[in-house]
């Protein structure tokens, strides 16, 4: 078998599948050997409930042969079966050809050598004993369940310690070592009628080690302290009145409404409706690019594959274009879109702005989002209170929660963690049952202000779907702090009739 | 295929070596083998194609630790090093806590019956299993060119054939076919959608061509288009858009979540709403290995617990399981352990879900011609839960929404952001028809085995306009 940690036995591979491939007649061709360790660890009410330890290993292969892509891989990382894979997939390539009706080309990309790059961390989360991980949890999850009106508790980890050695007939090979971690940790309390409320930690999912449950980079023992306290007052607070609001909403549930109302409704291959099937196309559609008003003149948007602890940051994609930083909105206008070699070359692009991911090496690499994030006004201010105290009348929202939008990205409901109450530019205590509903571009049409720096966060997911066979991959928002003025808000209890 | 296959050890050997070097309590193997071949496609053309083979090793060591019985899962993809394998899993279950889901491995006597020749090697799929399916596509791309349409879909074939051996003696085999293909079709000016999926094992029950019309009928009822605003709605739900709500409705019906207090299924003052009238008519949801058409594992495999799964309970017999009988709620879901816990009884996931009325006869297109004034449904989208105590969900109406007046479609209508708990519409439903397989467009990715009726159900909740087309 052959030994990942060992270069020259994965160049073998590598060479195996490419020389194969350039054999067969393939123009392109880009193989991937990767070895995926993942871990998840779920406490309920302070005992061990889920422990997973997972090591995925294997090898894809990607060609262009006669303008139609073929894709083979297995989880057999020998030379012999990468050169198999070849024949493999340029017979799928061959095989379906029959119903090409396009021929595929890739964008131009300089071969970039040897690179070896990895993620800033200290401490792996894979080598971390699985009981060190079930003490921290046990610890946190008997802190929350000792103090009064919480009832139950779960607590969780994932970690992802993922490595990936890519090369290319054009004379790229990466080898890339990432690292990703998410906690999360949630109290619930249930009231005399019947009724409960949770409260989840806000706490992101980073590109960082172990470390990051130790305080490097979030202050869990901080958070944990406040959790009960707002868990009880939610649990008190009145239910919403239905209507119109201004919000100031917080880093920590904006990241996921840039995800969704920006992030994919940027992606030019569903603007070109390759994803119409499945995730959906785009009301940001390519003949509005430097000309679709997308939100108000304050709102800047870039597109990052190098942002220092980001989810989706990289040095060399999955089609060995080197990670890039490029706007997507500026001054309030679509200027830019996400792009991987295939669209790129389609819509007459010089060069894909290095957007390609495949979540696993038995998966084909497809555009996937880069670090979208939301850029804070220029220098330190104004602050969250600052912009509290801009609104008269209105929510102040943190944490994310429940979240949909439509297939072209323009109608969105999201909920949250914790909703308070804003009168005369003060907090004025919790509600309940909050959501809010808005059309992408007239919510960012109506935001008036973005925080200054103090107000900045990374924000994420792992989860973010797409494509068929479905493909999960993490990435990274980073926002400040906004004002939006008059957004509808619902009753998430009336919404059901009851 | 067969060449790589090879290449790996037969899972018979994979299973008993791995049982050799394992001590402690127990130890239970599994060995999932999946073959898969794709074709994708949009804008008349295909676009990402191929195959692939996976295998992945679990395996579940028990210890006995602090007065129980401690679990560690470790798990390798291709020819795992057991050795390394079984000493992860081992380490993990001594730096593991006792199990709250602990109970006795199963006998081979206890377990389900013999299933499957243990040592045969693994069905593979090919992509010549798609191969009408690919000659269908040229054929209607030349048409969908010729008539200003665009097509855009998916195929896949995956056979998976899991083998599970226990340190009691179970040795089980089971091999699951599955397959789908879903097609949109789209007016070039992006305006006017429609879609349609099917559920098949072999590709053998479903043609391009015949997709292609469907969708092409539809097409032609929106060339009228009708504006109509946010409201609450009689729908005639087509079985795809109920087979996303009851995957959604079932895998919410945890026994213990419930105890908790924490779900649509919990009752006021403490316990389960088990035994609770959720809707009028006398609907049975059940799960069923047998169920014709549907035929999954007769047994239970899983490499994670969870608060209604149990490693422990790897190789428990599955059989017909009523979730809802006569429009009531009849079962939760609880692993051995909890269940003992509980007194109730135990009741494991099984990979099909069946929805029918008894006696409930008639088409999709029956229940539109029977539709005085209402919205004709295809699909739901981007369904996700926003409030727990009542199961509401929100989502969005998706390639195509029709009015129907006076028994016919009339045009096609604005899409619909909805929020509506499965729960309610269940119990809203005034009118079922004859249950057939269906595959939900958001979940029939990880849900495939699904059979559904049409339902007609008054006060559905679209809560805004969504302008996608």
């Amino acid at each position: 078998m052959t030994d990942l940690s060992d270069p020259e036995q994965v160049s073998r591979v590598h060479e195996a599948a490419l020389h194969r491939a350039g054999e067969l007649g393939c123009r392109q061709a880009e193989v991937r050997v990767e070895r995926i360790r993942s871990q998840a660890v779920r406490l309920r009410d302070g005992r061990l409930e889920t422990a997973a330890d997972d090591l995925e290993v294997g090898v894809g292969l990607r060609v262009v042969h006669d303008g139609s892509i073929g894709f083979a891989a297995t989880v057999a990382p020998t030379a012999e079966a990468a050169a198999e894979l070849a024949d493999e997939a340029v017979a799928a390539a061959r095989a379906t050809s029959v119903a090409l009706g396009r021929l595929v080309e890739l964008a131009d990309e300089p071969p970039h050598g040897d690179v070896t790059w990895s993620s800033p961390y200290t401490t792996d989360p894979a080598d971390v004993p699985l009981a060190d991980k079930v003490a921290l949890l046990e610890q946190w999850s008997r802190r929350l369940l000792d103090a009064p009106g919480v009832d139950h508790v779960t607590a969780g980890v994932l970690a992802v310690s993922e490595d990936k050695a890519y090369a290319d007939l054009a004379g790229t090979v990466a080898r890339q070592h990432r690292v990703r971690i998410h906690p999360v940790v949630e109290a619930l309390a249930l009231d005399a009628d019947g009724g409960f409320e949770t409260m989840r930690t806000l706490a992101p999912p980073v590109g960082r080690g172990w470390e990051y449950l130790h305080g490097d980079g979030w202050d869990f023992e901080g958070e944990l302290a406040q959790v009960p306290e707002l868990l009880a007052a939610k649990l008190a607070a009145p239910s919403v009145e239905p209507g119109r609001y201004d919000l100031v909403i917080d880093p920590t549930n904006l990241w996921l409404t840039i995800h969704e109302s920006i992030g994919h409704a940027t992606e030019l291959d569903r603007a070109m409706g390759y994803e119409a099937a499945y995730a959906g196309t785009s009301f940001a559609t390519f003949d509005q690019l430097n000309e679709l008003r997308y939100g108000s003149p304050v709102m800047h948007v870039v597109g990052d594959r190098t942002t220092e602890h980001g989810l989706a940051t990289v040095a060399i994609d999955d089609e060995g274009v080197a990670g890039q930083s490029f706007d997507i909105v500026r001054d309030g206008v679509l200027v830019g879109y996400q792009l991987d070699r295939t669209i790129a070359a389609a819509m007459g692009f010089a060069r894909s702005n290095g957007c390609a991911y495949a979540d696993s090496p038995l998966h084909v690499p497809i555009q996937r989002m880069a670090n979208v994030s939301l850029q804070p006004g220029a220098g330190e201010g104004p602050t969250t209170e600052e912009l509290l105290g801009g609104v008269e009348r209105g929510i102040y929202i943190l944490g994310d929660k429940s979240w949909s939008i439509d297939m072209q990205r323009y109608n969105f409901q999201f909920t949250g963690q914790r909703f308070f109450r804003i009168e005369g530019g003060k907090l004025a205590g919790q509600l309940r049952d909050v959501a809010y509903q808005a059309t992408t571009t007239d919510f960012w049409g109506s935001m008036e202000a973005v925080g200054g720096r103090s107000t900045y966060l990374l924000g994420g997911a792992f989860n973010c779907g797409k494509g068929q066979p479905g493909q999960v991959a993490p990435v990274s928002h980073g926002c400040p702090a906004v004002l939006v003025r008059d957004v509808r808000i619902l009753n998430a209890k009336a919404e059901s009739g009851r | 295929m067969s060449g790589r296959a090879e290449n790996l050890p037969p899972a018979a050997e994979v299973v008993e070596t791995a049982l050799e070097q394992a001590g402690g309590e127990g130890c239970i193997v599994l060995v999932e083998d999946t073959s898969e071949a794709e074709v994708r496609f949009a804008n008349n053309t295909t676009t990402t194609n191929g195959v692939r083979r996976d295998r992945r090793v679990t395996v579940i060591s028990l210890q006995a630790s602090g007065g129980g019985t401690s679990a560690g899962v470790a798990r390798r993809a291709g020819p795992a090093d057991l050795a390394e394998l079984v000493a992860a899993a081992e380490r993990d279950a001594a730096g593991s806590p006792p199990a709250e889901d602990a109970s006795p491995l199963l006998t081979r006597a206890e377990a389900a019956g013999p299933s499957g020749d243990f040592g045969a090697p693994p069905v593979l799929t090919h992509l010549s299993v798609l191969s009408d399916v690919l000659t269908g596509l040229a054929e209607a791309f030349d048409k969908a060119k010729k008539e200003d349409r665009v097509l855009a879909g998916f195929a896949e074939h995956r056979q998976s054939t899991v083998s599970l051996g226990t340190s009691t003696g179970v040795r089980l085999r089971h091999t699951q076919p599955t397959g789908s293909l879903q097609l949109v079709a789209r007016s070039a000016d992006g305006t006017r959608s429609a879609w349609t999926g099917a559920g098949t094992a072999d590709f053998s029950d479903v043609t391009i061509e015949a997709m292609d019309e469907r969708l092409t009928r539809r097409l032609g009822w929106a060339e009228r288009r009708i504006e109509l605003p946010e409201g609450r709605y009689e729908v005639v739900a087509p079985p795809e858009a109920v087979a996303d709500l009851m995957i959604y409705l079932l895998e919410s019906a945890s026994g213990q979540e419930a105890e908790e207090g924490r779900t649509v299924f919990s009752k006021k003052g403490g316990g389960t709403r088990v035994g609770d009238t959720l809707a009028p008519l006398p609907y049975e949801l059940r799960s069923d290995p047998a169920e014709a058409g549907l035929q999954c594992a007769p047994f239970l495999t899983t490499a994670m617990s969870g608060p209604d799964d149990s490693v422990f309970d790897n190789g428990l017999p599955l059989g017909r399981t009523t979730w809802l009988e006569d429009g009531r709620l009849e079962r939760l879901r609880y692993h051995r352990a909890r269940a003992a816990l509980s007194h109730a009884p135990v009741a494991a996931p099984i990979d099909n879900l069946v929805l029918e009325l008894p006696g409930a006869e008639g088409s999709l297109d029956d229940l539109v011609a029977r539709t005085e004034r209402g919205l004709l449904l295809t699909c739901l989208w981007y369904i996700r839960e926003v409030d727990p105590a009542t199961l509401l969900l929100t989502g969005l109406t998706r390639d195509g929404v029709y009015l129907v007046e006076h028994g016919e479609v009339v045009g096609a209508v604005n899409n619909f952001r909805f929020n509506e708990s499965p729960v309610d519409f269940l119990g809203r439903a005034t009118e079922a028809g004859t249950t057939v397989r269906a595959i939900g467009r958001e979940f029939g990715e990880w849900y495939n085995q699904t059979a559904m009726p049409p339902l007609r159900v008054h006060d559905f909740n679209m809560s805004s306009v969504s302008p996608a087309s």
